[in-house]
């Protein structure tokens, strides 16, 4: 194992987030604060309990998994595509580490960012919106395995994409669609059958009940078919990876 | 001694039916400066990026430092440096994070002395805190020399080193080449610049349409296969050459004062003696004379367009 090669990749993109502390960090707190003071304490105030947690409780999770889900894919896709589009993935290519190590390297980098992102968020929701954590070591783990998941699926866009546009569609138009529908301003009960059952097609609905129940103990679908669900994701997102560096996709010719 | 670089029966044919490479086979040997010639698009950076991992083989077999290429590749390229002929460089980097990156990535523990080393040996000692893109061309340049040297290759590849460098860079990487050869690294380099395989080389390898079709040493190619002239300046102007030249290989220049012969460098040189021997007896004058011998250039320009 060459846990040098690892120990750069991850020091490389950590440093490029400490550059990038605007964008990575602040402009995500600052768009998720906006949503607690608009939909948490203007008009959170006027709206009735969910599953007997107030409404701005409520969209907390929801408003955690959307920076999570939208920072990981950035981070990694970013990560690879910028060692793509200005030639320096040279030395990556030609450098003595596996594919494994080459994904520790960067989606490890990747996740941590988002994690830590979401601790801040977290810590910053204390401000407007009073809340508990009920099972503070799942909500941790959801937290983490989210993280590591679309990391891995950032990844693979980053391989995929070749301009810029690419890069920003997915998350744009297919993620912040499935999150906005996936139950982070409400819960899916609220919605006639026909919708409910379209809902359980949104793979983002299972990551949200998750994580609201780590927090408050209520959730959409059965916490197990949560984990289950997310768990099938990090599953096909690895054997996306494995697939890309077996056949050297947009990367080895 | 076994070679450094060791080149089987290597073909590649790109996604698009393109074939590259065709049944290549080539030795490098430890220690030597290995010039690999060729017109563009002949195939130079396809057969350095398979053996450095860059790009895949479709056949055939390629060993570095005795390890398989493909089987042994962790052993392979931590034994591998290679400056690419892109100027790819991060940018917001400082050029010492750039240059230990690199080392890391290839699997060596951090050594800030060798790193201060490259640095110092590339005079990039004093824009170690600068960031990369506020370098300029030359530097970038010397960046990437100094990336591939940090983790203390055995073999350098550097392709197309010096395109786009001002005289004095040039000089200045030749020294440095010389001075890794030294210490015992085996470098292979491609270039344009015909004067730099000529001025630095030991042994040149020429490449065409993806073929090998020839390796000598530097010396032995230029007799062999180079050209001497004696040009002849003469008291008064000829009309056409005497008919008692016209067995040796002799033209008249366009104004009729100059007599050109050309001969093989390995000929035995009576050719000469007996040319102004018979000068001498037609009473043929001459002011001056001068001999030159072909350039590595003539010869490439010559192997290339056969």
């Amino acid at each position: 194992m060459n846990l040098y090669g690892i120990r750069a990749i991850y020091k490389f993109e950590m440093a490029r987030m400490r550059r990038t502390v605007m964008q990575s960090v602040l402009s995500p707190v600052i768009s998720t604060c906006l949503y607690f003071v608009v939909f948490g304490s203007a008009i959170g105030s006027r709206m009735g309990d969910i599953d007997n947690i107030a409404y701005g409780a409520y969209i907390i999770p929801g408003l955690v998994m959307l920076s999570l889900l939208m920072q990981s894919i950035s981070n990694a896709s970013f990560g690879i595509y910028m060692p793509k589009f200005s030639g320096t993935i040279y030395e990556v290519l030609s450098a003595p580490v596996s594919y494994v190590e080459v994904v520790l390297g960067y989606v490890g980098a990747a996740a941590t960012k988002s994690v830590i992102l979401g601790l801040i968020i977290l810590a910053t929701a204390k401000f407007f919106v009073d809340y508990d954590v009920l099972h503070p070591f799942w909500m941790f783990s959801f937290l983490v395995l989210t993280s590591i998941t679309f990391s891995l699926f950032g990844f693979i866009i980053g391989i995929w994409a070749d301009g810029f546009e690419k890069l920003q569609i997915v998350p744009m138009m297919i993620v912040t669609p499935l999150v906005f529908l996936g139950g982070t301003f409400y819960s899916i009960d609220m919605l006639p059958d026909v919708w409910q059952t379209v809902s359980l097609f949104n793979p983002v609905v299972y990551l949200i009940s998750g994580f609201r129940w780590a927090f408050y103990g209520v959730s959409d679908v059965h916490v197990g078919i949560s984990v289950g669900m997310t768990l099938v994701f990090l599953t096909a997102c690895m054997v996306g990876i494995w697939w890309i560096f077996k056949t050297g996709y947009r990367l080895r010719s | 001694m076994q070679p450094d670089i060791s080149v089987k029966h290597l073909s590649k044919v790109y996604g698009d039916g393109f074939q590259a490479l065709k049944n290549i086979n080539l030795e490098i040997r430890r220690g030597e400066i290995f010039a690999l010639l060729g017109p563009n698009g002949a195939g130079k950076t396809t057969l350095i990026s398979i053996i450095c991992g860059i790009v895949n083989l479709s056949s055939g077999e390629v060993k570095a430092a005795g390890y398989d290429i493909v089987k042994d590749y962790r052993k392979a390229r931590e034994t591998i440096g290679l400056v690419p002929q892109e100027l790819n460089t991060d940018s917001f980097e400082t050029v010492w994070d750039a240059v230990s990156f690199s080392r890391g990535l290839f699997g060596k523990a951090p050594k800030p002395s060798h790193i201060q080393k490259v640095l110092k040996d590339l005079s990039l000692w004093d824009k170690r805190n600068n960031r990369i893109m506020s370098l300029s061309g030359g530097m970038k340049r010397r960046v990437m020399i100094a990336k591939a040297l940090s983790h203390e290759p055995q073999i350098l590849f550097l392709d197309e080193p010096t395109a786009g460098v001002d005289v004095e860079l040039r000089r200045d990487m030749w020294e440095m080449v010389r001075k890794l050869r030294e210490s015992g690294v085996t470098i292979i380099l491609t270039t344009h610049y015909i004067e730099e395989a000529e001025e630095m080389a030991d042994r040149i390898g020429v490449i065409r349409q993806g073929e090998i079709i020839l390796v000598e040493d530097k010396t032995q190619l230029m007799t062999k296969l180079g050209k001497k002239e004696l040009r002849l300046h003469l008291a008064q102007k000829l009309d056409k050459v005497p008919g008692e030249l016209t067995l040796e290989p002799v033209e008249l220049s366009e104004d009729g004062y100059e007599l050109i012969y050309t001969f093989d460098s390995q000929q035995e040189q009576a050719g000469v003696a007996r040319l102004l021997r018979t000068l001498g007896d037609l009473g043929i004058e001459y002011r001056d004379l001068q001999t030159r011998e072909s350039s590595l250039e003539e010869i490439f320009v010559g192997l290339v367009h056969e």
